[in-house]
C-alpha cells in the first residue's frame, strides 16, 4: 500500500526532473569559473557574464535581436489585433479562410517557411537586412497575437457592448471605452508572445540573416558550430531569464484577466 | 518559439452575438482585417506558394520531380528516419507525459510548483535547450560522467550525435505538448465519478483503467497528433544533437536549398507540408481533439 | 397594483413615461431551412408608465421582441412607435431607452460609480453634475457609498442594483429589462421584485418587463402579454389572465388547469352548457359556441372541492362530477388529489390541509364540486 503511494510519485518527479535539469546545468555551467565545458564547475564565478558583455561579437547580435523584435512587436501587435478586431466579425466562410491564413504559420513546418520566405526575399534583395527579419518575424509573430486578442475578445459577453449603446454611447465610443480596456490584457499578451517568436527566432534567421542581420540566436548557432565555450551558457541563461519573466508576466496577466470576468459574469448564481 | 503550434485557433471558432447591430458597418471587419491578409499574402503566403511551384514548373511544368521520389533511395530513408523518429519521440512523450499531467491534476499544493517545472522548458527557446542536451550528453559530458561513476561504462561512450541523442532532446522538448492536453482532459473528468467507481469496489488500477483512461482519450489523441505534427518539422534539434547521417527531411530540405536545388528542395517541402496537413485533417476528425487543443495551450 | 401603473394610462407622450406602440412586428432569422418567424405578428399597446411584462417560453419571441424595441434586432417587418414616432431607423444609442440585462452586462473594468456614470458622460453631463445624479441613483437602489467599488466585489443581488441604477440614471422614459433577477436566488428575487415595482411607483416610467417565470410576472405586473411561438397568446391583467385564460396555452402556461373535454348542449345567457362525463357542466364563455361542437373546459385545481364538505355559508356550487381517488398527496400547507372521472379524464384538486377536513384514501369514490365562475371553455 505504501509502494502504491510512493512509486507514482516517484516516477512523476524523476520525469521533473528529466524536465528541468538540463536547463539548470546550463544555468549552473554559466556562472563556471573554468576554461572549458566541465561539471560540476570547479568554482563558480561570473568570467562568461564578462566574456558575453565585453564582446562586441556577443553584443551587437543581441541589440540586433533587441531591435528586430520591438519592430515585430509593434508591427504584429497592430496589424493583429486589428484583424482579430475584424475576423471575429466576418461572415464565417470568409473567417474560416481569413483565420486559416493568417493562423497557417503556426502549422507549416518551419523549415518550410523558411526557405519559401529566402526565395523570395532574395529576389528583392532583402536578404541580409533588419528588416527582412522584422517583416518575416512578423508572419510568424501575428498569430499569437490573433489568438490571444480573439480568446480575450471572445471572452467578453456581447451583452456589454449592447449596454454601452442602449446608454448612448456611439459604437465609436463603445469600442474606445468599453471594448478595448477589456481586450487590452489580451493584446498586451499577444505583444509578449510576439517578442518571445521574434527574439527565440532562428531557422527563419539562418537562412534570411545573411551577415548584415546576425541575431542572436543565429550567433548562438554559429558559434555552437566550432565550440562549446560557456558563454553560450550565459548567454543562454540570460535568454531563458528573460523569456520566463515575459512568459510569466503573459500568464499573470492572462489569469487575473480570467479572474476578472469569472468575478462579474459568474458573481450572480 | 517558431516551432510552437496552436492548431486549436485554426477554427477560430469565434462567434459574436447574432445581433450585429448596423448594416452600414459591414464593410468595416473586412477593412479591419485587409491590412494583415495582405501583409500576410505578401510577406509569407505567396513566397511560400511561388518556392513550392518550382516543384512543379522547373525547368517546364511537370510532375517528374514527384515521380521521382519513389526511386529516390535518399528521400526515402529520409522519409522513413523523420517518421521514425517522430513516432518514437511522439511514444516517448506519451509514456513520460500521462504520468505527469495526472501528477500535475491529483496535486493539490505542488500543482504550481508542478506547471512551474513543466512551463520553464516550454518556454525557452528550441536553440537553448537543444544546447543544453549537447552540454549533458557530450563526450566528457554529465550523463557520461555519472555512468563512469556508477562503475556501469568504463570509457565514455558516443551518445551525442546519435539517433538517441535526437530522441531524448526532441522528448525533452515536446514533452509539455504532450501533457497540458492530457492535464486538461483529465481535469474536465468529474471527481464523482471516480469516487462512485471507488464506492462501487473498483481497485484503483480498475478505476483507471475503466474511468480515468477512456475519459482522457481526447487529451492523449491531441497531444499526439500535435506532438507528431511538431516532429515531423524538427530542424534544429536533430541538426544539433544527431548523428552526421541521420538527416531528417527538414535537414534534407535545407541541404539541398544551400546547393541550390531549388526544384528538389521545393518538391521535398511539398511532401513534408502535405504529410503534417494530412495528419491535421485526420485529427479534426477525431472527436473531441478540437476543444482538447483549445483548451490546452492556454 | 401600482398607482402611477394605472392612472398615467392613455397613449402619447403624457407623465413621465413613453407609450410604445408595436404594429405587426415581425423578426425572420434568415435561416436556411423554411423561415421560421421569431417574432410574428405582434401588436401591442403599452400605455405610459404601465409595467408589461413579457411572459413566455424560451423560443417564444419575447426577448428578440424586447431587442427589437431596444434597437439591437431589425424588424423583418412591422413598425415600433415610442410616443407615436416610428424608432426602426434609430440606432440605439439614440433611442434613450434604459435597459437592464440578464447578467447584468455591468463594465468589469469601471468602478460602481464609472459604471452609473457612464450614460451620463456619453451625454457630456459635466462632472460635478454627473457626481450628484450618480449618488442620488445610487441612493435610489440602496447602494450609498458603495461607488469606488468594482462590480466584481459585490454580490449578485448589489450586481442587479447597479444595473438598475445606471439603467434609470439618465432619466429615460422607458426602462426595458431581460431576465433581470433570473441568476438569483429564491429569497433574492422575491425582495427585488417587490423593489422592482417599488422603484416602478417611484419613476412613473414605463417598464417592459421580460421573464419567462410567471409568478414573477403575476406579483410584478399592471399587464402582462402571454407570448407563444412569436405570437401574443393574450393580454390582459394577471387577475385576466389567471380567472378568464383566452386558450388552452394561457390557461397551462399560466398556473395549472384541468383541461376537461365536453360537448356543448346549449347556451344560458353568457353561459355555456356542455356535456361531459355525463353531467353538464355551466361554463363562462366570451364567444357563441354552436350546439354539438366539441370543446374544452378549463378549471383551477384550487377551485375544486370535495361535495361532501360544508360550503361555510355560500351557495354550494353548481358543476359537480363524481370522481375516483387515485392519487393522495400530502404537500404541507395543502392536499394534491389526482382524481379520474368515468371515462378516464384526469383531473387535479387542491385541498387546504387542515387537521379538521378528512383526507381522502386513494381508491375511494366521491363528488366534487365547483362554480360556474371558475370554470372556462377555451
Amino acid at each position: 500500500m505504501r509502494l502504491m503511494r510512493i512509486l507514482p510519485a516517484s516516477i512523476v518527479s524523476l520525469i521533473l526532473f528529466f524536465l528541468a535539469f538540463p536547463i539548470v546545468v546550463v544555468a549552473i555551467v554559466s556562472f563556471s569559473s573554468a576554461t572549458y565545458l566541465t561539471f560540476p564547475p570547479p568554482a563558480f564565478g561570473l568570467r562568461w557574464y564578462e566574456a558575453f558583455f565585453s564582446n562586441p561579437d556577443w553584443l551587437k547580435p543581441t541589440w540586433v535581436s533587441i531591435w528586430v523584435a520591438c519592430a515585430v512587436v509593434v508591427l504584429a501587435t497592430f496589424l493583429g489585433t486589428l484583424a482579430a478586431l475584424g475576423i471575429a466579425r466576418l461572415p464565417k466562410a470568409l473567417r474560416v479562410v481569413a483565420a486559416g491564413l493568417i493562423l497557417s504559420p503556426l502549422i507549416v513546418p518551419g523549415i518550410v517557411v523558411a526557405i519559401g520566405i529566402y526565395y523570395a526575399y532574395s529576389r528583392y534583395g532583402l536578404v541580409g537586412t533588419p528588416i527582412a527579419m522584422v517583416l518575416a518575424h512578423t508572419c510568424l509573430a501575428v498569430p499569437f497575437v490573433v489568438t490571444s486578442v480573439t480568446a480575450s475578445l471572445s471572452g467578453i459577453d456581447p451583452r456589454l457592448e449592447q449596454a454601452a449603446l442602449s446608454l448612448g454611447a456611439t459604437p465609436g465610443a463603445t469600442f474606445f471605452q468599453v471594448t478595448l480596456p477589456l481586450i487590452q490584457p489580451g493584446v498586451l499578451v499577444g505583444a509578449l508572445f510576439a517578442f518571445i517568436t521574434s527574439f527565440d527566432e532562428l531557422i527563419v534567421a539562418l537562412f534570411i540573416s545573411g551577415t548584415g542581420a546576425v541575431t542572436l540566436p543565429r550567433r548562438m548557432w554559429d558559434d555552437l558550430r566550432f565550440q562549446i565555450d560557456p558563454t553560450i551558457a550565459a548567454v543562454s541563461t540570460l535568454t531563458i531569464v528573460l523569456t520566463a519573466a515575459l512568459m510569466g508576466a503573459a500568464h499573470f496577466l492572462r489569469k487575473r484577466a480570467e479572474q476578472n470576468r469569472m468575478a462579474t459574469s459568474s458573481a450572480a448564481p | 518559439m517558431s516551432e510552437v503550434v496552436q492548431p486549436a485557433s485554426l477554427a477560430l471558432a469565434v462567434s459574436r452575438p447574432k445581433t450585429a447591430p448596423f448594416d452600414w458597418r459591414r464593410a468595416v471587419p473586412l477593412l479591419l482585417a485587409a491590412p494583415l491578409l495582405v501583409y500576410m499574402l505578401v510577406f509569407y503566403a505567396l513566397p511560400v506558394a511561388a518556392m513550392l511551384l518550382r516543384s512543379v514548373n522547373d525547368p517546364s511544368w511537370t510532375l517528374a520531380n514527384y515521380a521521382i521520389l519513389f526511386e529516390d533511395v535518399v528521400f526515402q530513408k529520409t522519409f522513413w528516419i523523420t517518421i521514425n523518429t517522430s513516432v518514437t519521440v511522439t511514444l516517448g512523450c506519451l509514456i513520460l507525459g500521462y504520468p505527469v499531467a495526472m501528477g500535475l491534476v491529483r496535486a493539490k499544493s505542488m500543482a504550481p510548483f508542478i506547471l512551474v517545472i513543466i512551463l520553464l522548458p516550454f518556454w525557452t527557446s528550441v536553440l537553448v535547450r537543444s544546447y543544453a542536451w549537447m552540454v549533458l550528453l557530450g563526450r566528457h559530458g554529465l550523463v557520461n560522467e555519472a555512468l563512469i561513476a556508477l562503475g556501469m561504462i568504463e570509457r565514455p561512450i558516443r551518445i551525442l550525435n546519435t539517433p538517441l541523442a535526437t530522441q531524448i532532446a526532441m522528448i525533452h522538448i515536446l514533452l509539455p505538448y504532450m501533457i497540458l492536453p492530457i492535464a486538461n482532459a483529465l481535469r474536465q473528468i468529474d471527481p464523482s465519478l471516480i469516487r462512485a467507481a471507488s464506492g462501487l469496489g473498483a481497485t484503483p488500477f480498475m478505476t483507471f483503467r475503466q474511468v480515468i483512461l477512456p475519459l482522457s482519450m481526447s487529451g492523449m489523441a491531441a497531444g499526439t497528433l500535435l506532438t507528431f505534427v511538431l516532429a515531423l518539422g524538427f530542424y534544429i534539434t536533430p541538426a544539433m544533437v544527431g548523428g552526421p547521417r541521420d538527416i531528417t527531411l527538414s535537414m534534407l530540405i535545407a541541404q539541398q536549398v544551400d546547393q541550390l536545388n531549388w526544384a528538389y528542395a521545393a518538391t521535398l517541402s511539398a511532401v513534408l507540408l502535405a504529410t503534417a496537413l494530412a495528419i491535421l485533417a485526420m485529427a479534426r476528425k477525431l472527436p473531441g481533439v478540437g476543444n482538447a487543443f483549445k483548451t490546452s495551450m492556454r | 397594483m401600482t398607482v402611477a401603473g394605472m392612472n398615467g394610462a392613455g397613449p402619447g407622450p403624457i407623465g413621465r413615461g413613453a407609450s410604445v406602440t408595436l404594429s405587426d412586428l415581425e423578426k425572420t432569422y434568415d435561416r436556411t431551412s423554411a423561415a421560421a418567424k421569431a417574432v410574428d405578428g405582434v401588436s401591442l399597446d403599452i400605455r405610459s408608465g404601465e409595467f408589461l411584462t413579457l411572459l413566455g417560453p424560451s423560443g417564444s419571441g419575447k426577448t428578440t421582441t424586447l431587442m427589437m424595441i431596444a434597437g439591437f434586432e431589425t424588424p423583418t417587418a412591422g413598425d415600433i412607435a415610442i410616443d407615436g414616432k416610428s424608432v426602426v431607423a434609430m440606432p440605439p444609442y439614440r433611442r434613450n431607452i434604459g435597459m437592464v440585462f440578464q447578467n447584468y452586462a455591468l463594465f468589469p473594468h469601471l468602478t460602481v460609480e464609472e459604471n452609473v456614470g457612464f450614460p451620463l458622460k456619453q451625454r457630456g453631463v459635466p462632472k460635478a453634475e454627473r457626481a450628484k445624479l450618480v449618488a442620488e441613483a445610487l441612493e435610489l437602489v440602496h447602494l450609498p457609498g458603495y461607488g469606488a467599488r468594482y462590480p466584481r466585489q459585490l454580490s449578485g443581488g448589489q450586481q442587479q442594483r447597479v444595473a438598475v441604477a445606471r439603467a434609470v440614471v439618465f432619466k429615460p422614459r422607458l426602462l426595458l429589462m431581460d431576465e433581470p433577477l433570473g441568476a438569483l436566488d429564491k429569497q433574492l428575487r422575491e425582495n427585488l421584485q417587490l423593489e422592482m415595482r417599488r422603484l416602478h411607483a417611484d419613476l412613473g416610467i414605463t417598464f417592459i418587463y421580460v421573464t419567462h417565470d410567471q409568478e414573477e410576472a403575476l406579483t410584478m405586473s399592471d399587464r402582462i402579454a402571454v407570448m407563444n411561438d412569436g405570437k401574443v397568446a393574450q393580454v390582459g391583467s394577471p387577475e385576466d389572465l389567471y380567472d378568464r385564460p383566452d386558450n388552452r396555452f394561457v390557461a397551462g402556461f399560466i398556473g395549472e388547469s384541468n383541461f376537461l373535454p365536453a360537448v356543448v348542449r346549449g347556451l344560458e345567457d353568457d353561459v355555456v352548457v356542455a356535456e361531459c362525463e355525463g353531467t353538464l357542466i355551466r361554463a363562462l364563455c366570451p364567444g357563441r359556441p354552436a350546439s354539438g361542437e366539441r370543446v374544452t373546459l378549463t378549471t383551477r385545481p384550487e377551485r375544486l372541492r370535495f361535495a361532501d364538505g360544508t360550503w361555510a355559508g355560500t351557495e354550494p356550487p353548481q358543476n359537480r362530477m363524481s370522481v375516483t381517488v387515485t392519487e393522495a398527496v400530502f404537500a404541507g400547507e395543502r392536499c394534491r388529489y389526482m382524481l379520474r372521472a368515468g371515462d378516464g379524464t384526469s383531473i387535479v384538486l387542491k385541498e387546504p390541509s387542515s387537521a379538521a377536513i378528512r383526507r381522502r384514501a386513494v381508491g375511494e369514490r366521491a363528488e366534487i364540486a365547483w362554480s360556474v365562475a371558475d370554470t372556462i371553455l377555451v
